[in-house]
């Protein structure tokens, strides 16, 4: 965690502080969303409460605190208030392994008559080495979530709604791992780090043993992996059971699908879980096919020069540097989650046999064959 | 690939495992929070308490039926998550081989365990264990 009380303090803060990014970020998508949606549909969506409707959530979020929450009869009281707290587990978990900007190379300071560093803090909330098998196995743990909900209420249609939902998600894992398949042979690691350094310069292809540079264009996993891109953003879709993937709460057939009988702050946590889960998916596509937090055409070196110049002091230079990388993240970010939300009022619902034949005889072998023809493609490039 | 959480595990993951705490404490204070901000039934209210159901009383619990295409699913996505994960240590060593000259040895084994994979699916198929009628 760190040598002395300064580094893991802003350790464990900076854990926190990832974390409570994940849940403001919800009030703002949510507006983002309604708003959305009313402009798709030519409508007006709410614009009362505070400046375009801005604080319409925060006005909700209040009410929410001062809903009563109870156990509906015959339902688990256990099951039905962990559920919950069980839903923010793997977003959380899942967007603090995510590299979200360049390290901070801090040099040595002086703070209440003590010389502190030097350090080097991550931009991100812990660095798991084999952070591609970490994010599949933490991301499926909210199947749990889902089904302890349903089980929880002791309602049909919960329960209905959390067996959809986790045959579903388990499903889909299977494309999404598999498309992975692809991204690892190409970069041949498991970090997320080493994959988003390697996406750095121009793009650089081999074929037949002769290697071949694109100038001007960004060194990204998208043109490496297109298909693998594709199966990948389809697959998070229904892991974080959006539609068109919403089966699990598809309300015309199940009320609200296994998060029918919650209200209040509880149904809020779903929420904060379900848009977690579209914030991690949006950082790994970036990460995995779009360069991740790097800046096409600029070095961090560079950058870091360009604020040594306009601010001066190494440790703010430093600091500044991080936050432009951290911006240039976060507008991918932005980016894919309004196509999240384009898409979910765009596209109608799929029937449920139709969605698990999309998975298992479409999805599947179209990943594999993916797998399998980047490898063959990788071996035939760099022989002579 | 970072060795040193590879070998210390329990080092590596600490981080993990304080991030879990926080946010169980967090989930914990707002569940409780919430029930004691909210108003107390003092009446046990029969409507308010009886599972959600539109316009009849509900007659249906949660040990009902499901279809028995839900438990199959499950068994298969574990067969073939196992076999996707033993593609993963060879794939991070694909390039390495690559370019030390045994790719073509690579491709070869995995070609077995690839035509394996897709008899699998293509079983699968056939037997319509994947239909949902």
């Amino acid at each position: 965690m760190g040598k002395d009380v300064f580094e893991i303090a802003v350790n464990v803060a900076k854990m926190f502080v990832i974390f409570l990014m994940m849940v403001q970020a919800v009030p703002i998508l949510v507006w983002l969303e309604r708003r959305g949606s009313a402009f798709i549909q030519n409508r007006t969506g709410p614009n009362r409460v505070g400046p375009l409707g801005l604080i319409q959530l925060l006005a909700d979020a209040v009410k929410f605190l001062f809903k009563q929450p109870f156990v509906p009869e015959k339902g688990v009281a256990a099951l039905y208030y962990f559920a919950p707290v069980m839903a923010l587990i793997p977003g959380a978990l899942a967007l603090n392994s995510i590299p979200l900007s360049v390290p901070i190379k801090i040099q040595p300071f002086e703070m209440l008559g003590q010389m502190w560093g030097p350090y080097t803090f991550l931009f991100q909330g812990y660095d798991i080495g084999i952070g591609i098998v970490f994010i599949l196995g933490i991301s499926s743990l909210g199947v749990y979530s889902i089904l302890l909900a349903g089980w929880g209420s002791s309602n049909k249609y919960s329960l209905m709604g959390a067996v959809r939902g986790a045959a579903q998600g388990i499903s889909y894992e299977l494309a999404l791992s598999l498309a992975l398949v692809g991204i690892i042979m190409v970069y041949g690691t498991l970090s997320f780090r080493e994959i988003v350094e390697a996406q750095q310069g121009s793009l650089t292809f081999m074929a037949f043993g002769k290697e071949y540079v694109l100038n001007g264009v960004p060194n990204w996993g998208i043109f490496y992996q297109p298909v693998g891109a594709l199966i990948f953003f389809a697959a998070t879709f229904a892991e974080s059971n959006r539609l068109p993937f919403d089966l699990p709460e598809a309300e015309g057939e199940l009320v609200a699908g296994f998060h029918t009988e919650y209200g209040g702050f509880n149904l809020l946590l779903f929420y904060i879980g379900e848009y977690g889960h579209m914030m991690v998916a949006s950082a790994l596509l970036a990460t995995f096919y779009f360069g991740g937090y790097s800046i096409p055409g600029l070095t961090p070196e560079e950058v870091g020069m360009f604020w040594t110049e306009k601010v001066g002091g190494a440790n703010l230079s430093a600091i500044l540097t991080a936050l432009t990388f951290h911006v240039s993240l976060l507008a991918r970010v932005a980016l894919f989650l309004w196509i999240f939300i384009h898409v979910r009022w765009t596209l109608p619902r799929f029937r449920y046999d139709q969605l698990m034949s999309l998975g298992w005889k479409t999805m599947l072998p179209w990943a594999l064959a993916n797998a399998v023809l980047t490898a063959i493609w990788l071996w035939l490039g760099h022989r002579v | 690939m970072n060795t040193a959480v590879l070998a210390e595990p329990a080092s590596g993951l600490m981080p993990v495992i304080i991030l879990i705490v926080m946010l169980l404490a967090f989930g914990a204070v707002i569940v409780i929070g919430t029930s004691l901000l909210g108003p107390k039934n003092k009446r046990n209210n029969r409507a308010q308490m009886m599972p959600y159901e539109c316009g009849v009383p509900g007659t249906e619990t949660t040990d009902s039926k499901i279809s028995i295409k839900f438990y199959l699913t499950a068994i298969l996505f574990i067969l073939f998550d196992i076999e996707i994960i033993f593609m993963y240590p060879w794939a991070v060593k694909f390039m390495d081989s690559i370019k030390d000259g045994s790719g073509g040895y690579m491709i070869a084994i995995m070609g077995v365990f690839v035509f394996l994979f897709v008899v699998g699916l293509i079983w699968e198929v056939k037997s319509k264990a994947l239909d949902w009628n």
